[in-house]
């Protein structure tokens, strides 16, 4: 019920900026779809390759392996450890997502995941590489890197603590 | 966008992977299973494409119809915690890639605003943006965990950025460089 009120609302932000694109006559219409076609024809494949091979490898996973590395009871060891395998996992709109899930699903705990899923969010390696150094000068990327260090492990921290 | 050029190498890197996963899945537990997974996982699909193609859309109307230097314009180097807290909304909001947020972030950099702004932006954007949750988290990990961890993270982009900002100076470079053909 939730993710059918998200996508309604999402649409209707569509619907909304759609108008205000159209009142101004300029193509700027024409061209935000001509954005999307583009844009969404590049990330399909993307989602496909990513989605279906979650399920897969979320098979494949050794349940007892991931519950000795993240599972519930591995501690700040396990947050670690999920924080830099966050770090190495490639970026990509649904890699971290992907294997975070399916590793939850194996029995990995809460926090330890929220750490992956942070550590993955902040620093995945490709993302820098490919993303933010072409665009952002180094001395920047240095700068915000070293001051996000310690943030997956004390949210996922706050994270076990909630719960 | 800008991945037309070269091998887009993490592409392929996870498409080996789900492969042969698949791959693996058959050969160990048979068709079956493998097939019930591929069921699941199609069904998983059809559940976050049509807000995947939502995202883009709004992503590519926002880009097209908020000038960079409206943004800019708000995250003044001395904007305070208020520029930080500015920084963390846009980021939070804007349904957008790296390949619009990280251009955007440089712009604020070129346009006056200060380091600490500009990573508290991209620390909204990564941790809190509500697109990327929406389109591709939530499916994955459904709304309970989402929720919680952002409700552990919305200190985070402030603590960035304040840390960005008071860190600054001792990591730009002494003579910045002058942009050529500015003018």
């Amino acid at each position: 019920m939730i993710l059918v009120a998200l996508t309604a609302l999402l649409y209707a932000i569509v619907g909304l900026l759609l108008w205000i694109a159209a009142r101004r006559k300029d193509g700027t219409a024409r061209k935000a779809i001509s954005f999307t076609l583009r844009d969404f024809l590049h990330l399909l494949p993307r989602l496909i390759v990513g989605v279906v091979g979650a399920g897969f490898l979320a098979r494949l996973l050794p349940q007892e392996a991931v519950l000795a590395t993240l599972g519930p009871d591995s501690g700040l060891r396990g947050i670690l450890t999920a924080s830099i395998a966050g770090a190495l996992t490639p970026g990509g709109p649904v890699v971290g997502f992907a294997l975070g899930s399916a590793a939850l699903k194996s029995g990995a705990g809460l926090g330890q995941i929220v750490a992956y899923v942070t550590a993955w969010s902040l620093f995945a390696l490709n993302r820098t590489l490919v993303w933010e150094l072409p665009f952002m000068p180094a001395w920047f990327v240095k700068l915000r890197i070293l001051v996000a260090l310690p943030i997956p492990v004390i949210v996922a921290g706050l994270v076990i603590a909630a719960g | 966008m800008k991945d037309r050029g070269g091998i887009d190498w993490s592409f392929w890197i996870v498409a080996a992977l789900s492969l042969g996963a698949a791959a693996a899945v058959l050969a160990r537990e048979g068709a079956e299973i493998a097939l019930e997974i591929l069921i699941k996982d199609g069904l998983l699909l059809v559940e976050i494409i049509p807000k995947v193609l939502a995202g883009t859309l709004i992503g590519a109307l926002v880009r097209l119809l908020l000038p960079k230097e409206t943004i800019a314009g708000l995250l003044g180097a001395g904007s305070g915690w208020r520029g930080l807290a500015i920084a963390t909304a846009a980021g939070v909001l804007i349904p957008a890639g790296p390949f619009t947020v990280f251009p955007l972030a440089a712009g604020f950099l070129l346009a006056g605003a200060d380091a600490g702004a500009a990573a508290a932006f991209i620390a909204g954007w990564l941790l809190l943006g509500l697109n990327r949750a929406i389109v591709w988290e939530i499916p994955f990990f459904g709304v309970e965990f989402v929720g919680l961890r952002m409700l552990a993270s919305v200190w985070a982009p402030f603590a960035i950025g304040h840390a960005a900002r008071v860190l600054a100076s001792r990591f730009v470079p002494p003579p910045p460089d002058i942009p050529e053909g500015a003018g």
